[in-house]
């Protein structure tokens, strides 16, 4: 139900950018306004959210430890997953960022239990989701940069050469990027394992159906736009130019299929920063990544550390206590007669 | 025990595949052995005194009531609690933020492992606060409600939380796998925070925290009484070995104060591993002190708020300034070492007195440099130091009947990273040692399903289902290599694997790893000894 409601709100739209930009013949509406607005509200949604978690003070250092500890000198310390260091920690979140680290430990549990005598659980390695998680996020990254070359003049040529070997298999024409089908296969994936793996489903939500089919959407229309219609580049180039130089000229002959593609990212800037899809920003920000283990070397200060707060003493202890301690035998700093 | 499902059938009772109904709509169980007792009313009220602003609605109340005696205003307590915390924690904050709910973490969980309740998949935990979040404080989740996964704080959410963030034991194995590192215990910390402010708490938890502010350790042992537990623990090596140690307490101007977890103090087999650090200590001659005011190294503020466990750790330092002591030495914990490593210079590091000094081994001359901030050495790194500098004379002969495999407790694991230590010490002390399987140890490892303060007989169903990770892979072990002891180094595992092996591995007995040091650590002027630390006969010694 929740992927239907989700399919039925990009499908609108996608009727939206059609009617819009096509029978209603707001093409400058649909080239300036929507994608300006929406890139705006992307960069301040994006600066604020970040701002909003930089506010709250990390009071604890609280590494999620995956390895040995740095402790005694002979014993060799896993410095990638229990950093002790800054510069370890760095390498920690550099691994976790571009390689999914964490994503990559992933296991299955399997429980047999048919013949009831001797059960077992096992946990099997399950790379599946990482996988396909790489071949997503990778695709998408590499898509916006090819992107790049609409807003540059000239073309950079590490985007010359990022397009170079992203067409390297040099099939159909206009020639196929590889990453155009590889992010169909990485979010075709990442939205069949929720529909069809029970526990998924069971635990997901609109917020997780809709942005997947909306960037499902992007690549299809995107894909359209430039294998089928074969859109004039070189007019939306000059539409992208206007945009990023404030020169805006009335858009003409572009296919209505370029309209509802940037309708359709458009939406995407404005629905990122008050969505899920802010782990971007947050994975940098997670406690349990970006600090390292180091408390027992170096003092971390929580600033509401709250100096009132002091243990029941040592002396209302004794106070309580000094008649059966004395008859023990224990030590005091006061013995009862003091006391009395 | 109580009455629950014989291991077969409760193997057969677990289904991974989700009710029809949406989560939000299932509701949830409060039948008796679903919940952990409430907090004695006189618990409550001490605490509350003694550590302000952290427990509230002090009331006898009954989780199988309908009505839960809250206070009229709860639900703006628990707002305003929950908006306090999101500026507080940065980590609350972002992790109510990003999950994705890409499920990676679902499995992982030995609740849901072995359950099968799908609210204990620990991102549907952490939904339970998350949900909340969105219809409180988000404009869509204000707006769009359900759809978004957002609801309002309802009191039977409040209920739901009771239930699910007291079926989890701050293990972190999730966090493990989370790509963006979302800690399910820091949610169920917070969580348990805004349950306390309106009176909504557990007594095994209360009860040890408020003994330990009181009388110094969780078990509430007084000062005379723990006196005489040492007493009868000095009497008992005498016997073992022939020899009577001295062992000091609370006595002034000794180097080191040494703290231990009361489990050690108290219970079979706790006592055998404290009877051990004795038998090292006097062994190396080192000059220390116990103390009966610190006499807890656990810390059950840590499952309760950061003001409770602020408060129980604070004895620590002040102990030791108090003793003149110049660093402390930590026996065989798990959660006391997620404190210490984790939390304690920071809350109470200014509390050290100018004698504390970076912790040096006497024995061996080692600078504990890992520790030079806090002043606060484990057990496991100080005798491994011990054995890799040749300081022990050890009889691994004495161990040869033990076949051991090794248990990583979740805190010493994921908030510490002590994996090799305590494995060098025990290939040091036993023949035969035998790891669990990979992806059971080690970072990786399974709770005990008894940790965060749920070591407790009412949940027995409950924590057997959780001890099935960790059940079945001991016994793996047991089939294949024949293992039949499971060393650890924390006083919870020590109470909470002996029912969950004679549930699932009958058979294997749990020791701690200083009670196998002790059993093969050969002392000067030591009789022959011919039993072990439990007064069983040693290999070569049994009774014809």
């Amino acid at each position: 139900m929740k992927a239907i409601y989700s399919l039925i709100l990009v499908l609108a739209l996608v009727v939206i950018a059609t009617l819009g930009a096509g029978a209603a013949k707001m093409q400058t509406i649909f080239a300036y306004c929507v994608p300006g607005t929406a890139f705006v509200i992307f960069v301040v949604g994006f600066v604020a959210k970040i701002i909003g978690w930089a506010k709250s003070p990390v009071p604890f250092r609280i590494p999620t430890t995956g390895g040995q500890q740095q402790s005694l000198d002979w014993i060799p310390q896993n410095k990638w997953d229990n950093p002790s260091t800054g510069p370890q920690t760095a390498m920690r979140m550099f691994l976790e960022i571009v390689t999914f680290r964490s994503l990559f430990r992933n296991t299955k549990v399997v429980l047999k239990h048919d013949d009831g005598k001797n059960p077992v659980v096992a946990y099997v390695s399950n790379k599946w989701l990482w996988l396909f998680a790489i071949l997503f996020h990778y695709s998408f990254l590499i898509i916006v940069l090819r992107h790049m070359r609409l807003f540059l003049q000239p073309v950079p040529q590490v985007i010359v050469a990022i397009e170079f070997v992203d067409s390297v298999l040099q099939i159909y024409t206009p020639i196929l990027y590889q990453t155009d089908t590889l992010i169909l296969a990485g979010a075709g994936f990442l939205l069949a394992r929720r529909l069809f793996d029970a526990k998924l489903r069971y635990i997901s939500l609109v917020n997780d159906y809709f942005p997947l089919m909306l960037i499902l959407a992007i690549a299809l229309s995107g894909m359209y736009m430039r294998y089928i219609a074969k859109v004039d580049i070189m007019a939306i180039k000059e539409v992208v130019m206007g945009l990023t130089t404030f020169h805006f000229k009335a858009p003409v002959g572009i296919d209505i299929s370029f309209y509802v593609h940037l309708f359709l990212v458009s939406t995407l800037l404005v629905y990122f920063p008050f969505s899920k899809l802010m782990h971007l920003g947050g994975v940098f920000l997670s406690p349990t990544r970006n600090l390292p283990n180091d408390t027992r070397m170096h003092h971390h200060e929580n600033p509401w550390n709250n100096p009132a707060i002091k243990p029941h003493s040592y002396e209302a202890y004794e106070d309580e206590f000094r008649e059966p301690m004395f008859e023990a035998g224990l030590p005091l700093e006061k013995n009862p007669e003091e006391a009395a | 025990m109580a009455n629950i499902l014989k291991p077969d059938e409760m193997i057969r009772s677990i289904n991974y595949t989700p009710p029809a109904t949406e989560w939000m709509e299932t509701p949830i169980d409060l039948s008796p052995g679903r919940f952990a007792y409430p907090a004695k009313l006189d618990k409550v009220e001490y605490l509350m005194h003694e550590v302000p602003g952290v427990f509230g609605n002090p009331r006898t109340w009954n989780p199988e009531d309908a009505d839960w005696k809250l206070p009229s205003n709860w639900k703006e307590i628990v707002v305003n609690g929950f908006k306090e915390r999101l500026d507080k924690y940065r980590s609350l904050k972002v992790f109510m933020d990003i999950c994705v709910r890409c499920g990676a973490c679902a499995d992982k969980c030995h609740f849901f492992i072995g359950g099968g309740d799908p609210k204990n998949m620990p991102v549907l935990r952490a939904e339970l606060m998350r949900s909340i979040y969105r219809g409180e404080f988000t404009l869509a989740g204000k707006i769009l409600g359900k759809l978004t996964g957002a609801r309002v704080m309802e009191e039977d959410v409040l209920k739901e939380w009771f239930l699910y963030f007291y079926q989890c034991t701050e293990c972190r194995r999730c966090s493990l796998y989370c790509p963006y590192g979302i800690d399910t215990a820091e949610v169920t910390m917070m969580a348990r925070e805004l349950l306390h402010l309106v009176g909504i708490n557990i007594n095994w938890i209360l009860e040890p925290a408020a003994n330990c502010t009181r009388t110094g350790n969780h078990l509430g042992i007084q000062p005379h009484a723990f006196k005489d537990i040492v007493e009868f623990m000095v009497d008992d090596i005498e016997t073992i070995t022939g020899k009577r140690m001295n062992v000091p307490l609370n006595e002034k101007g000794h180097e080191v104060l040494f703290i231990t977890p009361s489990g050690d103090a108290f219970a079979d087999p706790g006592i055998y591993t404290f009877m051990g650090y004795l038998m090292l200590f006097d062994a190396i001659g080192l000059d220390y002190t116990l103390s009966t005011y610190a006499s807890e190294g656990g810390n059950f503020g840590l499952f309760t708020h950061s003001d409770m466990m602020k408060a129980i750790n604070g004895k620590m330092y002040s102990e030791a300034n108090r003793l003149g002591c110049k660093w402390i030495l930590g026996g065989e914990c798990g959660h006391m070492w997620r404190v210490v490593n984790q939390y304690m210079d920071t809350m109470n590091g200014s509390l050290q007195g100018p004698q504390m000094q970076t912790p040096v081994n006497p024995i061996t001359g080692t600078v504990f440099k890992n520790a030079k901030q806090t002043k606060m050495v484990h057990i496991a790194e100080f005798t491994a130091d011990l054995i890799k500098h040749n300081k022990l004379k050890l009889d691994k002969s004495r161990n040869s009947d033990i076949i051991a495999t090794w248990h990583d407790s979740c805190n010493t694991a994921r908030g510490m990273g002590m994996f090799e230590e305590p494995r060098y010490v025990l290939q040091n002390v036993v023949d035969q040692f035998y790891d669990m399987p990979t992806n059971t140890i080690r970072e990786q490892t399974f709770c005990c399903a008894g940790g965060s303060g749920l070591n407790t007989e009412e949940i027995m169903d409950i924590r057997m289902r959780g001890g099935l990770p960790r059940g079945n892979a001991l016994k793996y072990v047991q089939d294949k290599h024949g293992v039949n002891t499971m060393a650890c180094v924390c006083a919870i595992d020590r109470a909470t694997l002996i029912p969950l092996a004679d549930y699932w591995a009958p058979g294997v007995k749990i020791t701690g790893l200083h009670e196998l040091v002790a059993n093969a650590l050969i002392l000067d002027g030591e009789e022959e000894r011919t039993m072990n630390l439990r007064q069983e006969p040693l290999p070569g010694f049994e009774e014809e």
